[in-house]
């Protein structure tokens, strides 16, 4: 393995058929990227600006998984600021006014805008600039858009990072660093560190930091790679800022962690030598850890429904390291350049879905019977209850799942419902 | 524009979508954008219902925003009625829809369907979550019994002889607090005087059954937020009478059954005997209950009916009562007053919060949120209302409504408090290292109420020693093992639920290959070796 991780990537295949869909998206609007993101950034808060029922899906999604103290709220529009607009930002202000005043830990402050917001055409921006000045220097106003009609689940995060990007400082000079982009869970992190550090690539940055002031500085010097498939804007916000993407697959599975390694290895000039010492302990380990769950996927059929954008590296871990069948990898967007890597990877004649239209894609589903669907939580008990095995997509955002260490784990989150269908007899 | 942390209601549209969820043979045509789905997991999480709501979204991006929206929703309704062949057609806008203006109802009117269609103007920058219930149920009502109004002066024909009384039961809804297991209390008691169920809605109801609403002679109400628009409309249009009681607790089961006779003309049977309430309440074992000073807050029935039992049956003393329903809010302060306390109405979870602090009670009965407060507080806490949570949907029967409902109500509010006795050395001896009012309950075992890392005072450690990061020592197999401080730091960040499983493992791990002092290789070597 580590002998083709070296070798470049396959050549880019031809233009893979993909289906596009158009009709019920049954997916997240990109507020819910929230969720994680106030829990990375320590010292940074949300304020969605919308309707109640923004205010309801981030206790909604939230109030599944975690029931803590959030810093993140929602400014609730009513009947009153929809009847003129200069009304809407004096009340934004006295809003963020009343937080600021409750929650002086704040450093920096999220205006996320929202289907509604974005409908009334309200100039968040101009709203963040304004308060920008007037709470400066306690607190940093951002705002980014997290709204339905613009994004997609992850497609938040990728909102808030690329509002991130024109705060970073300029690194002076053309100096090489490495800055990795993707919220990951911080022992990822250091892992990461570690790896980096044995292949003699550095200096290593993240974004985001655990800090709202950890903001990297970025250059010409600076070469990126991303830790998630999701991030198109914040990519070209930071091509715009000079840097350089580093192309590779995303670090899901031993494969996928090598590969990603190799990638910036390769930039850095490190002999294939010290790749393969710096890698095969954990690759080796990786694979080890692995081995039982392979035993249960090998040859078990699996059906990606849209959702997180992370489905076409996970279909191109379960193929080539678990020996799973791909039925249809279904996705929200498909970045082809950002995806060239995973693309040339997965198996020929793989079935691809762009978008959705949820009736006929159960449609397709139920027809062909997968042993595992990989789906959203509105879907799951209803196809579990039709005696299908589901796993819910959220779990992969929310779990530590990139590099070697973790493969396992990933590979046991996809192994988990098997088990559990097997051992009970109710 | 209002700052909210959480909320206790959704917006009206997750109202409609508790109605046609609970019904049978009801679709739901939702203009809106795409997000907006995540409303299905409320149903399929925490309900755990097993299909999917009946709601098709048109989920709208910005790019048709430019375009023709309105022709989505036609096709998206098209679609829907094809597919899923409903009875009756709801249609709607969620809040961004409402924006655009689109006009769902006139839409609808254009495609020329063969069944009825409900058009719901559900304003959702004035209204929530329960009037969009109500509103839905009302209107699924009118538009299902109007073709069957009587006459204009007719009047009702007596029950034929021998016949038995009949009433319907509205109310009952998806996402409710222990809807489910209400209804069959309620059938119960019902049945138990002789009277007939004709039709319950709107749980398991279909549009035709709705239709026979007029057929009954009068309505139970169980819950005024969602069905006494409905009942008010009955009673106009049908001349049903309806009840006014609510059922929870034993009080309020009695003037339930009296009222419910009256209104029937049957006589009042004798109290069942599983009623196990009042004797358990006047048993010694509760005399410690006397005046616990208890905090209630809710949606307005179930506050309500909360504080009576609270002080009646159970002997408490409330000292506080309020709920986020305001269109409830006359009957909670006439409540309040009762009770001799100043009423809250509020919908901002913080002043909840505030208030519960500044009472410092010994128990606070509210919904989930409250709850979360209680925890924070170190209160014990009993939910007693929506917004619901997983756990609200219990396996068992667990009734709040009937006799059961008052069984069910004793147990799940006395069991939180600390016990009799166990509350007395408590304060006897105050200062004991191990039995402290920071303690946890006894029988929950020694220790502090905040959790202790598990497994750390399990496992006698050795000394952290820094240790070279790149180098393994080796020692003798079995010896004793010292942690490297780079693994004790990355040992740290695993989640504090599993990390004395990893430590134990990680130690067994080395012991057995005779390592001295563990580094993060040896940590992550352990975890590969027992992951299976």
């Amino acid at each position: 393995m580590s002998a083709a991780a070296a070798a470049p990537p396959c050549a880019a295949p031809a233009e893979r058929p993909v289906l596009r869909e158009r009709g019920q998206h049954e997916v997240f609007c990109g507020l819910t990227g929230i969720v994680w993101l106030h829990r990375k950034i320590q010292d940074a808060f949300f304020l969605v600006v919308g309707s109640r029922t923004c205010a309801h899906l981030l206790q909604s999604a939230a109030g599944v998984m975690i029931f803590a103290e959030p810093r993140f709220a929602t400014a609730i529009i009513d009947e009153r600021d929809l009847a003129g607009l200069a009304d809407c930002n004096a009340e934004l202000d006295r809003v963020v006014t009343q937080l600021v005043e409750r929650r002086p830990d704040i450093k920096l402050l999220f205006l996320v805008g929202s289907c509604p917001s974005e409908v009334i055409k309200l100039d968040l921006s101009r709203a963040a600039q304004r308060l920008s000045r007037q709470l400066a220097p306690a607190v940093r106003v951002l705002n980014y858009s997290g709204s339905g009609i613009e994004t997609t689940f992850t497609q938040g995060e990728d909102a808030c990072l690329a509002s991130l990007v024109p705060e970073m400082p300029a690194e002076p000079g053309t100096a090489r660093s490495l800055l990795v982009v993707g919220a990951l869970a911080e022992v990822v992190e250091d892992q990461f560190q570690r790896l980096f550090a044995a292949l003699g690539v550095g200096p290593v940055r993240f974004l985001p930091g655990r800090r709202a002031a950890d903001l990297p500085p970025v250059g010409t010097g600076t070469r990126f790679l991303l830790a998630q498939p999701f991030l198109g804007d914040t990519a070209r916000a930071l091509e715009s800022r000079g840097a350089t993407r580093i192309a590779a697959p995303f670090p899901l599975g031993a494969e996928g962690t090598t590969r990603w390694l190799a990638a910036a290895a390769a930039v850095w000039g490190t002999s294939p030598e010290k790749l393969r010492a710096a890698t095969a302990g954990g690759e080796a380990r990786a694979r080890q850890a692995m081995a039982p769950h392979r035993e249960r996927l090998a040859g078990q059929s699996v059906f990606f429904f849209p959702d997180s954008q992370l489905e076409i590296p996970l279909a191109r871990f379960l193929s080539r390291e678990l020996g799973m069948r791909l039925v249809e990898v279904g996705t929200p967007y498909l970045h082809r350049a950002h995806m060239a890597e995973e693309l040339a990877l997965l198996p020929e004649g793989t079935f691809l879905s762009e978008g959705q239209h949820v009736d006929r894609q159960l449609d397709r589903c139920r027809a062909a019977k997968p042993d595992m669907t990989v789906c959203g939580l509105g879907l799951a008990n209803p196809l579990e209850a039709e005696g299908m095995t589901t796993k819910w997509s959220i779990e992969l955002v929310f779990t530590p799942i990139q590099g070697y260490d973790q493969a396992a784990d990933l590979a046991g989150l996809f192994a988990r419902p098997l088990v559990r269908r097997a051992r009970l007899e109710v | 524009m209002q700052l909210a942390v959480w909320t206790y209601e959704g917006p009206p549209h997750v109202g409609a979508m508790r109605i046609a969820t609970a019904m049978e043979g009801v679709h739901y045509v939702l203009h809106a954008p795409q997000g907006d789905t995540y409303a299905d997991l409320l149903f399929t999480m925490i309900e755990r219902r097993a299909k999917r709501p009946p709601v098709t979204y048109t989920t709208f991006q910005a790019r048709d925003l430019g375009g023709d929206t309105a022709e989505l929703f036609k096709e998206a309704a098209r679609d829907a009625c094809a597919r899923f062949q409903p009875q009756l057609l709801l249609v709607g806008a969620s809040c961004t829809a409402e924006l655009i203006q689109d006009d769902p109802g006139g839409l609808a009117k254009t495609l020329g369907l063969s069944i009825p269609v409900v058009p719901l103007e559900l304003p959702s920058y004035q209204r929530k979550e329960n009037w969009g219930a109500s509103e839905t149920f009302y209107q699924i009502v009118r538009a299902c019994c109007t073709p069957h109004l009587p006459a204009p002066g007719t009047r009702r024909a007596p029950r034929a002889e021998g016949a038995k009384p009949r009433c319907n039961v509205l109310g009952p809804a998806a996402l409710g607090f222990r809807h489910r297991d209400d209804v069959a209390e309620v059938r119960r008691l019902v049945e138990a005087m002789g009277i007939e169920v004709n039709v319950v809605a709107p749980l398991g109801a279909t549009p035709a059954d709705i239709a026979r609403l007029g057929e009954a002679e009068f309505n139970v109400v169980l819950y005024p937020e969602i069905a006494g628009q409905a009942a008010s409309w009955l009673k106009r249009s049908f001349g049903q009478p309806h009840t006014t009681v609510t059922p929870i607790g034993v009080g309020a089961t009695r003037d339930f059954c009296a009222e419910v006779a009256q209104l029937a003309g049957v006589a009042l049977p004798a109290e069942d005997d599983r009623l196990r309430l009042p004797w358990y309440s006047r048993s010694v074992d509760s005399t410690y209950l006397t005046g616990k000073r208890v905090f209630i807050f809710g949606d307005a029935t179930h506050a309500v009916a909360a504080a009576r039992v609270a002080a009646a049956e159970l002997g408490f003393e409330v000292v506080g009562l309020g709920t986020y329903s305001r269109e409830f809010a006359r009957e909670v302060r006439e409540a309040a007053k009762r009770h001799g306390v100043e009423p809250l109405i509020t919908e901002d979870y913080l002043e909840v919060e505030r208030a519960i602090q500044a009472v410092q009670p010994e128990l606070v009965l509210g919904t989930q949120m409250e709850r979360h407060i209680a925890k924070r507080l170190g209160i014990a806490c009993a939910v007693i209302s929506a917004p619901v949570h997983v756990q609200d949907f219990p396996a068992r029967h667990s009734p709040q409504m009937g006799v059961e409902g008052a069984n069910v109500i004793f147990d799940s509010w006395v069991h939180p408090l600390v016990m009799g006795l166990e509350e007395h050395l408590l304060s006897m001896f105050r200062e004991d290292f191990e039995f402290h009012d920071e303690a946890r309950a006894s029988h929950l075992g020694a220790g502090a109420r905040v959790p202790l890392e598990l497994g750390s005072e399990v496992v006698p450690l050795a000394q952290p020693v820094p240790a070279p990061a790149t180098v393994t020592p080796h020692a003798v197999a079995g010896g004793p093992v010292a942690w490297g401080k780079d693994a004790e730091e990355e040992l740290r960040k695993i989640p504090f639920f599993v990390r004395g499983k990893a430590r134990r493992n990680t130690e067994r791990f080395a012991q057995d290959r005779g390592i001295a002092t563990i580094t993060v290789e040896t940590l992550y070597d352990a975890k590969a070796h027992f992951s299976r």
